[in-house]
């Protein structure tokens, strides 16, 4: 490829202005987290006598640990049962195309675009009429139940592409449909699994409206809406504030670093297919 | 589709290059035979427990909207039939209006912003795609994705407020006159709820155009080099045809990012000051939960979800037509 000098050097500069920028909120929350609590600092001024403190105080003001108990918990109700439902349905929709699987799938794609805000009301009654308003199940259940249109689609855009010769030649050997599932297209499917693993984990730890209208505890709900509850709680104390969010971001920083390369093959995969 | 096909099948097989091996293609119409004895039920059964959880927790959700939009109803006592009354309000009524019409200005801000200087700095980081720097970039520009947006919320408030980080760069470089509390007054709170949003599409978006300029065959930019194109040439005739489908995903993704924003606004004006950044989203949540009008709440709710649709559909239209 033809390329000057010129164009390499102001993508350089461009890239690095645009990173600078994506980080900036957080160094901007780094450095107000180590003044001294309760005081209003400027939003990037590097204290004289960084209070690390901050960071213990907000841990235990936030009851951390309780929260990522119950983010945890959450996380574990909602991804494995959602992965499973949904790599069953796209198998069928998708691979076994029984008769009327085209509508089931249409059924799916309705809910695909549906804004959340949309049923959280009559959501909210129904989960009331369950007893289950400030459980963890509140949250669970309906995403469950939410993420399915986009599951199913996502599973079922991996099964329409796996050849039906293969499935033919494990009939032959005597395969029954669930060994077929199981034994041959389950682990298949793994890649496929683990990029919606990744993006069901963040939707639901990043969930926001469903934790402060179905539950009042903050410590029964996901990270995001204990996030929502720190601010009302703590909004004053910029300092702390800054902290706590800080700590809250954490968990999920770590697990994106970690998995960076899944994560952004997922999320790019995710908003395409979505 | 594939399986009243047989001969189609052998044929496929009897290609160079196919994968099966002869023995199976030849005994693959028994096989068939075999695949259908299956009980019909088999598949149903696979998709129940998925058509179960939506029905409950999507479906009659859904439906009880529509009902509950025709009542007049507190939550707790008797509810009176209205018909479309609920309706009427939210197309009269100049507080629910201006909700909707801010939920259009924020898609200047979610979406246009993001997919225009998308494009702009995909185009210019191109050539640089695949080096070092870029992928340290892939990593850092994603951030705004991972982190929840209450989050951002947060990190931004403070940005914005009188004494953060965007005033301290306006003034220095010398602009100390438009130094304010950006998100707390009644001309400056909505575009501003606006650049959280920028910032958290922007990143998303120009790694999607990116990803898409790298299927483009090369040998273009190179024949328009060779015939005189300059940057702006190509960019108009040759990046934007080619990325029309990514351009498509990037519109979606933002404009429904836009209409259903409710955790930004939550967390940095609450819909303040005043009704300046009151959005469909929060609107809904207020009206539900404090102002216990679920009638009015769930009409707006079907508004919402209708203009998502009205905005997401012609879109999608639009950018699958060109692309096949």
């Amino acid at each position: 490829m033809i390329v000057t000098r010129r164009e390499v050097l102001t993508g350089r500069a461009l890239l690095l202005l645009l990173m600078a920028m994506t980080i900036l909120p957080f160094i901007s929350l780094f450095t107000t987290a180590l003044h001294q609590s309760g005081t209003y600092p400027l939003g990037l001024d590097w204290p004289s006598n960084p209070q690390w403190g901050n960071f213990t105080r907000a841990f235990d003001v936030a009851h951390m640990d309780e929260l990522l108990k119950s983010s945890v918990l959450i996380v574990a109700g909602v991804v494995p049962a959602s992965l499973l439902i949904a790599t069953m349905a796209g198998f069928a929709i998708g691979h076994l195309r029984m008769v009327g699987s085209r509508l089931v799938f249409l059924v799916f794609l309705l809910g695909l675009t549906l804004p959340f805000e949309g049923i959280i009301t009559p959501l909210y009654f129904q989960v009331r009429q369950l007893g289950l308003l400030n459980t963890r199940w509140a949250i669970i259940l309906p995403l469950i139940g939410l993420f399915m249109p986009f599951s199913v689609f996502w599973m079922r855009a991996h099964f329409v592409n796996m050849p039906q010769d293969l499935s033919d030649a494990a009939r032959i050997d005597g395969a029954n449909t669930r060994q077929l599932f199981w034994r041959i297209h389950v682990p298949l499917a793994m890649p496929a699994l683990s990029s919606l693993a990744i993006l069901l984990f963040l939707w639901t730890w990043n969930q926001f409206l469903l934790a402060i209208v179905l539950v009042d505890d903050p410590l029964k709900r996901t990270m995001a809406g204990a996030l929502g509850a720190f601010q009302g709680q703590w909004g004053t104390d910029i300092p702390l504030l800054c902290a706590g969010s800080l700590l809250i971001l954490t968990p999920t920083l770590i697990i994106f670093i970690i998995f960076q390369r899944r994560f952004v093959a997922a999320l790019l995969q995710g908003s395409l297919k979505g | 589709m594939a399986r009243q096909l047989p001969d189609t099948s052998i044929i496929d097989s009897s290609q160079p290059g196919s994968e099966a091996p002869a023995v199976l293609s030849a005994v693959r119409s028994p096989a068939r035979r075999v695949g259908l004895r299956t009980g019909r039920w088999v598949p149903w059964m696979l998709v129940a427990p998925a058509l179960l959880v939506y029905s409950v927790f999507v479906l009659r959700p859904l439906a009880l909207t529509f009902q509950y939009s025709l009542y007049d109803w507190n939550g707790i006592g008797p509810s009176t039939w209205v018909g479309l009354d609920n309706y009427v309000r939210v197309f009269t009524d100049p507080d629910l209006v201006k909700t909707i019409a801010h939920a259009f200005e924020l898609i200047v801000f979610f979406s246009a912003i993001p997919v225009l200087l998308g494009l702009a700095i995909a185009s210019t980081i191109r050539q640089i795609a695949a080096s070092r720097l870029a992928y340290v970039a892939r990593t850092v520009l994603f951030l705004p994705q991972v982190i929840p947006l209450v989050a951002a919320g947060i990190a931004w408030s403070w940005m914005l407020s009188s004494t953060g980080v965007v005033n301290q760069l306006l003034s220095l470089i010398g602009l100390d006159g438009v130094t304010r509390a950006w998100l707390g007054e009644f001309s400056t709170a909505l575009p501003a709820v606006g650049v959280i949003g920028a910032w958290v599409l922007l990143g998303l978006c120009t790694l999607l155009l990116l990803a898409g300029m790298s299927k483009i065959d090369p040998t273009l930019y190179e024949a328009a080099r060779m015939d005189g194109a300059g940057p702006l040439r190509e960019f108009w005739h040759i990046t934007v045809p080619s990325l029309r489908q990514e351009i498509g995903v990037c519109v979606t993704v933002t404009v429904i990012a836009a209409l259903a924003a409710f955790d930004i606004v939550y967390i940095s004006t609450q819909g303040g000051p005043g009704n300046a950044t009151m959005v469909p989203g929060l609107q809904i949540y207020y009206l539900a939960f404090t102002e216990r009008q679920i009638g009015a709440a769930s009409a707006l709710a079907v508004v919402l979800m209708v203009l998502v649709l009205a905005c997401v559909l012609p879109i999608q239209r639009l950018t699958r037509e060109e692309s096949s």
